[in-house]
């Protein structure tokens, strides 16, 4: 289909910093025991998309998550590993490997996408308007929905999110207007001419960009060859194109504008059948002009694909956002992880042993080779692998990774506690992030902190 | 050949009944004028309507069948007198003078351009650094940040550490899948014939073939045989014309052609299953409908957006456009038609044909395949399949001595030449005829927004001449308004209103002008629904309603109404008013079980109110519409 996938997997990023380190970058960290990574590259893999580009940052990160594929992936897909410097940001990133995309159109997607919204949509959509970018958006996910008894995690929630401001026509095919977070605290500007041309402009703010974009190739590298200055695609590229729509100043090869004015006379009929016989968009008409035989105005579609309430599509980029997703994939999008779920509605591993009286309850994973003491109960939680567990612990909203030892009668509530990671007996956590390497801890600790 | 017009001479209704079978041997809309024997009716009879006597329609001299046979060919341009010089090239010989001098030189550019992407495909894989980690940075960074090397990490088929590039690798995996298809297409073919005998057997001689292409038909989808194809080519495909004319083919040619009837269970689970779409079919469907297919609107877009990278075999020239019919960016006979022929010009540019196969029967099978994926998106027009028809008969007639690249850039000619001559050029004629049409003074009617009586009306008014338009609509669609704002646009005195005051406003029209989705070969108009109502307004009120209609519209088929073949639209836009949420009362509809909506895109008009048929070979009555298919609808006049 003439497209080609980059999926930018990013490095370690400072915004989940005490759970990615040098051994763990963001790609790798672990969603219901998988690397998150692994959900992007399934999903691309159920669309048939076996040509991959992951461009990672850091020469380390790229050595980890490159190795993480080549295990895990070898015939099964066909994936390229980019390194690319720290810091570039996605639009450098792409820059970086601007000259191995030779495809009509290129799909970016971010790596930390969870989601189960088909890629062909958003392609689809892109092909059917002929547009330069189509930006897949979903509705913000309500976070920290646990209801069970971690009043502290509500708190977190509350501090001023990304939040952004989507305009679009009424159709809501095209994008018109797009700000990003930070810029919420000023007055939002609209371009009036676009304003003018529509007429009429939906505005919404309980839809966020889902960090999957469909470029139109050529543009895309036009653009990022023009502006040096542009770091990210979401609050660069992105707004620019929407920005500059009714006055595109790039050159898209094989536009009509463009082909019009050296075809001879037949053609241009053919192509004014074609054009009269369908509704014209917005921007046709504002690049006919006032009176409205030839085109005077360059302009360029930038579409919007936005993602059915029904399908989950969040982004992992927040610590909440990481407790979170670690829920719903055992909860309620329990259909992303790719387990069979028990009777109980939670996945216990056959290697797993419980001792007499534990409970897991639903909503829970235990992975392989996991031990657990006597009296312990396990809510909505998620336990990684090689675990050992002593008696009378309660594991309530929280993520434990791998070979994490916890000692007897302690409590663990809505915490992270990353792998290799020792809790002495008695300790009780709440909303805590535990950091690896042998941490031992003795203290009971409350509130937002982490070791 | 001469078997074959000595047949067809008039419209023989033996054949040609193709909904209701009844007994009287003449078409019943038809006993007003005509004769009772059909062989003796002359095929340019003067037309029926008595509103003929008062309308400036020129009609032709009665011929008798014996000495028109021969001379018909240039007929047209005999009986009507060119308004002007330069309407010379309605006239036969100029076509195939075009004809010869478009084809003979495939052009040299399209042959450079396929080498060149080919070159630069390979300068960009061997771009791609080899395998292993340490990779260095490339040669050219377009910016400050350094360019950054691929790694491959995982590969499908071989080790990882090789160098794979990404295009060889596509390569190296098309083989495999080649060999895998063409097994299950060797089934297809089987099971195909053996059900065709076996339906044979079971329903006795009297349609022997048409379960035969139907299932052909089925059979094709899986993976189509090229041989089976050709058989089954399209709807509107039901002669052949290749020079190989087999006895077969012959009986094939007699019977009408197969229309899928969606009330056939068995038949539509077997459609479901090759169908790419997967469409959900709606609940509430009208009795008399039935046999139309009817789905649940809103459920087909999201299933083929979904399956975008499924399509691999898909060219991505024919799922754009399939897309767009599906979503309705695209409607219009013309404009289809264009979109379809630019989509395969794409697709047959980009093609190339697979080790041991001939391109003639490869590609016939790939265009098959598009076309019935098109199909799945939106029933075909028959322009649409006319048009395919001919692209079909073009490439089986590729000799195979020719190259490749000779072969795709005479066929890419071939379907520009269509596109120039069967409709650009054909609108030209036919605005040529009709302009002499519109006198100072007169107030022109026309429904829905057909391209060539805007072009009429444009030209008319670039001419200088006085006279105001006033155009109908209908709801859901409301296409009336695009045309309007680009007739008001260029200066036109305009009226709008709709279909419901038709009769009041017909009071003040001097003529109507209609386009067509087809003429079909008793005369009747098969066009926008409401059509049907504007000209039998017109014609109780005296007013003569003129047909514009390029000829390669015509069809041989015979309609007499339009329930046997039509097309069921989306029946929320009917229910649905927009801009009017307080009008809900059809809220819910289809969870009742005693409603059932009925939105139906086509109608077909009677050829009784139809006072002149204009078309590129001349404005003839609807009488003769048989001769025009006789004699240009022929694959030989097709070039």
């Amino acid at each position: 289909m003439d497209f080609q996938v980059v999926v930018l997997a990013g490095g370690t990023s400072k915004k989940l910093v005490p759970l990615v380190s040098k051994e763990v970058p963001k790609a790798l960290l672990p969603v219901a025991n998988r690397p998150v990574l692994s959900y992007v590259l399934e999903q691309l893999e159920l669309s048939n998309i076996k040509d991959l580009i992951v461009v990672v940052e850091g020469a380390d990160a790229a050595l980890c998550v490159g190795g993480w594929i080549s295990a895990a992936y070898v015939d099964r897909l066909h994936v390229e590993v980019a390194t690319v410097p720290e810091d570039v940001g996605t639009a450098g990133a792409l820059r970086a490997i601007a000259h191995h995309l030779t495809a009509k159109d290129v799909l970016v997607v971010s790596g930390d996408l969870v989601s189960d919204v088909p890629p062909g949509a958003v392609t689809a959509a892109h092909r059917r308007h002929d547009a330069v970018v189509t930006a897949m958006i979903c509705s913000v996910p309500v976070s920290g929905l646990s209801e069970a008894g971690s009043s502290g995690a509500k708190d977190k929630t509350k501090k001023p999110g990304r939040y952004n401001i989507i305009g679009m026509d009424p159709t809501k095919q095209f994008l018109l207007h797009i700000a990003t977070g930070a810029e919420l605290e000023k007055d939002t500007r609209i371009r009036k001419s676009i304003l003018r041309a529509v007429g009429q402009m939906d505005i919404r703010a309980d839809l966020m960009d889902a960090h999957m974009y469909a470029f139109n190739r050529s543009v895309l590298q036009e653009v990022l060859d023009q502006k040096d200055k542009f770091q990210s695609l979401k609050q660069d590229v992105l707004p620019y194109l929407v920005r500059s729509q009714l006055k595109s100043e790039i050159l898209i090869n094989g536009a009509p504008q463009g082909q019009q004015a050296k075809e001879n006379g037949n053609d241009k009929v053919s192509y004014r059948i074609l054009a009269n016989a369908s509704t014209p968009s917005f921007h046709e008409l504002y690049a006919l002009g006032p009176n409205g035989s030839a085109p005077v105005r360059r302009t360029h579609k930038c579409c919007v694909y936005i993602a059915s309430n029904s399908k989950y599509c969040v982004r992992l980029n927040s610590i909440q956002a990481f407790m979170d997703i670690n829920r719903d994939v055992i909860g309620e999008a329990n259909h992303l992880s790719g387990y069979n779920f028990s009777a109980q509605n939670n996945i216990i591993h056959p290697s797993a042993e419980l001792g007499s009286k534990t409970t897991v309850g639903p909503h829970c994973m235990l992975g392989e080779g996991s031990q657990m003491g006597d009296k312990c109960s396990v809510k909505r939680s998620v336990i990684g692998r090689h675990c050992r567990i002593g008696s009378n612990v309660k594991v309530v909203n929280s993520v434990v990774m791998n070979h994490v030892t916890i000692g007897d009668g302690c409590s663990i509530q809505g915490s992270v506690i990353c792998s290799n990671a020792q809790l002495q007996e008695r300790v009780a956590l709440k909303d805590c992030q535990v950091l690896s390497l042998s941490t031992s801890v003795f203290l009971s600790l409350s509130s937002n902190e982490y070791l | 050949m001469d078997s074959r017009r000595s047949s067809r001479a008039v419209i023989d209704p033996k054949v040609r009944q193709v909904g209701f079978f009844t007994s009287a041997p003449l078409p019943p809309d038809r006993t007003q004028s005509d004769p009772p024997d059909p062989i003796r009716s002359p095929p340019l009879a003067d037309a029926s309507s008595p509103g003929n006597s008062l309308s400036p329609v020129m009609i032709p001299p009665p011929r008798h069948p014996s000495d028109s046979l021969l001379r018909l060919p240039h007929s047209p341009s005999d009986a009507f007198p060119p308004p002007s010089p330069t309407t010379t090239t309605t006239s036969l010989g100029d076509f195939s003078d075009d004809v010869t001098a478009a084809s003979s030189p495939p052009p040299a550019a399209a042959r450079v351009r396929g080498r060149g992407s080919s070159v630069k495909q390979q300068g960009a894989a061997s771009s791609f650094p080899g395998g292993g980690f340490e990779v260095p940075p490339s040669v050219k960074a377009p910016s400050s940040v350094p360019a950054s090397g691929l790694t491959t990490v995982s590969v499908v088929k071989l080790p990882p550490g090789i160098s794979v590039e990404v295009q060889s690798d596509r390569a190296l995996n098309s083989k495999p899948l080649k060999e895998k298809t063409s097994k299950a297409e060797r089934r297809a073919i089987q099971e195909a014939q053996r059900a065709a005998k076996a339906a044979a057997k079971a329903e006795g001689i009297k349609t022997p073939a048409v379960t035969a292409l139907a299932n052909a038909k089925s059979a094709k989808s899986t993976k189509p045989s090229p041989q089976r194809n050709d058989s089954a080519v399209v709807v509107a495909a039901s002669e052949k014309k290749g020079g190989d004319r087999s006895v077969e083919k012959d009986r094939k040619k007699d019977v009408p052609h197969p229309r899928m009837q969606y009330d056939d269970k068995s038949r539509v689970q077997k459609l479901k299953k090759r169908s790419v779409v997967k469409p959900t079919e709606a609940r509430n469907r009208v009795e008399l409908f039935r046999h139309l297919p009817q789905y649940e609107h809103g459920t087909q877009l999201p299933v083929l957006q979904s399956k975008f990278f499924q399509l691999d075999t898909l060219h991505p020239a024919v799922y754009k456009v399939g897309l767009q019919y599906l979503s309705g960016d695209i409607c219009g006979g013309n404009a289809r038609c264009i979109a379809m022929l630019q989509a395969f010009q794409e697709a047959i540019r980009d093609y190339s044909t697979p080790p041991a196969k001939t391109l003639s029967r490869d590609l016939t099978a790939k265009i098959s395949s598009y076309v019935s994926f098109l199909i799945d998106c939106r029933p075909l027009s028959v322009s649409m399949g006319n048009a395919i028809r001919f692209l079909k008969s073009q490439i089986a007639k590729i000799p195979i001595s020719l190259s490749e690249s000779e072969a795709k850039a005479t066929l890419h000619s071939d379907i520009e030449r269509f596109i120039n001559e069967k409709i650009i050029l054909a609108d030209r004629v036919i605005v040529k005829h009709a302009v002499t049409k519109i006198r100072d003074g007169d107030v022109l009617l026309t429904y829905g927004s057909s391209s060539a009586v805007e072009m009429i009306l444009q030209h008319a008014h670039e001419l200088g001449k006085q006279f105001r338009v006033v155009i109908v609509d209908s709801r859901p669609k409301h296409e009336g308004k695009l045309l309007l704002r680009r007739l008001v646009r260029k200066g036109l005195s305009c009226t709008y209103t709709h279909i419901n005051a038709i009769s009041y406003i017909m009071h003040e029209v001097t003529r109507v002008f209609l386009g067509a989705s087809s003429v079909l070969s008793n005369g009747t108009v098969y066009s926008r629904v409401g059509t049907a109502c504007v000209a039998m307004v017109a014609y109780g009120f005296h007013i003569p309603v003129l047909v514009c209609c390029e000829a390669y519209k015509f069809h041989e088929r015979v309609q007499l109404d339009s329930i046997c073949s039509n097309e069921l639209g989306d029946p929320d836009s009917i229910s649905k008013v927009p801009g009017r949420e307080d009008i809900n009362h059809l809220d819910g509809w289809d969870k009742s079980e005693n409603l059932q909506l009925l939105n139906l895109i086509y109608d077909a008009t009677p050829s009784d109110y139809v006072s002149l048929i204009i078309t590129d070979y001349g404005m003839i009555p609807p009488t003769s519409v048989p001769v025009i298919v006789r004699e240009y609808g022929r694959g030989q006049l097709w070039i």
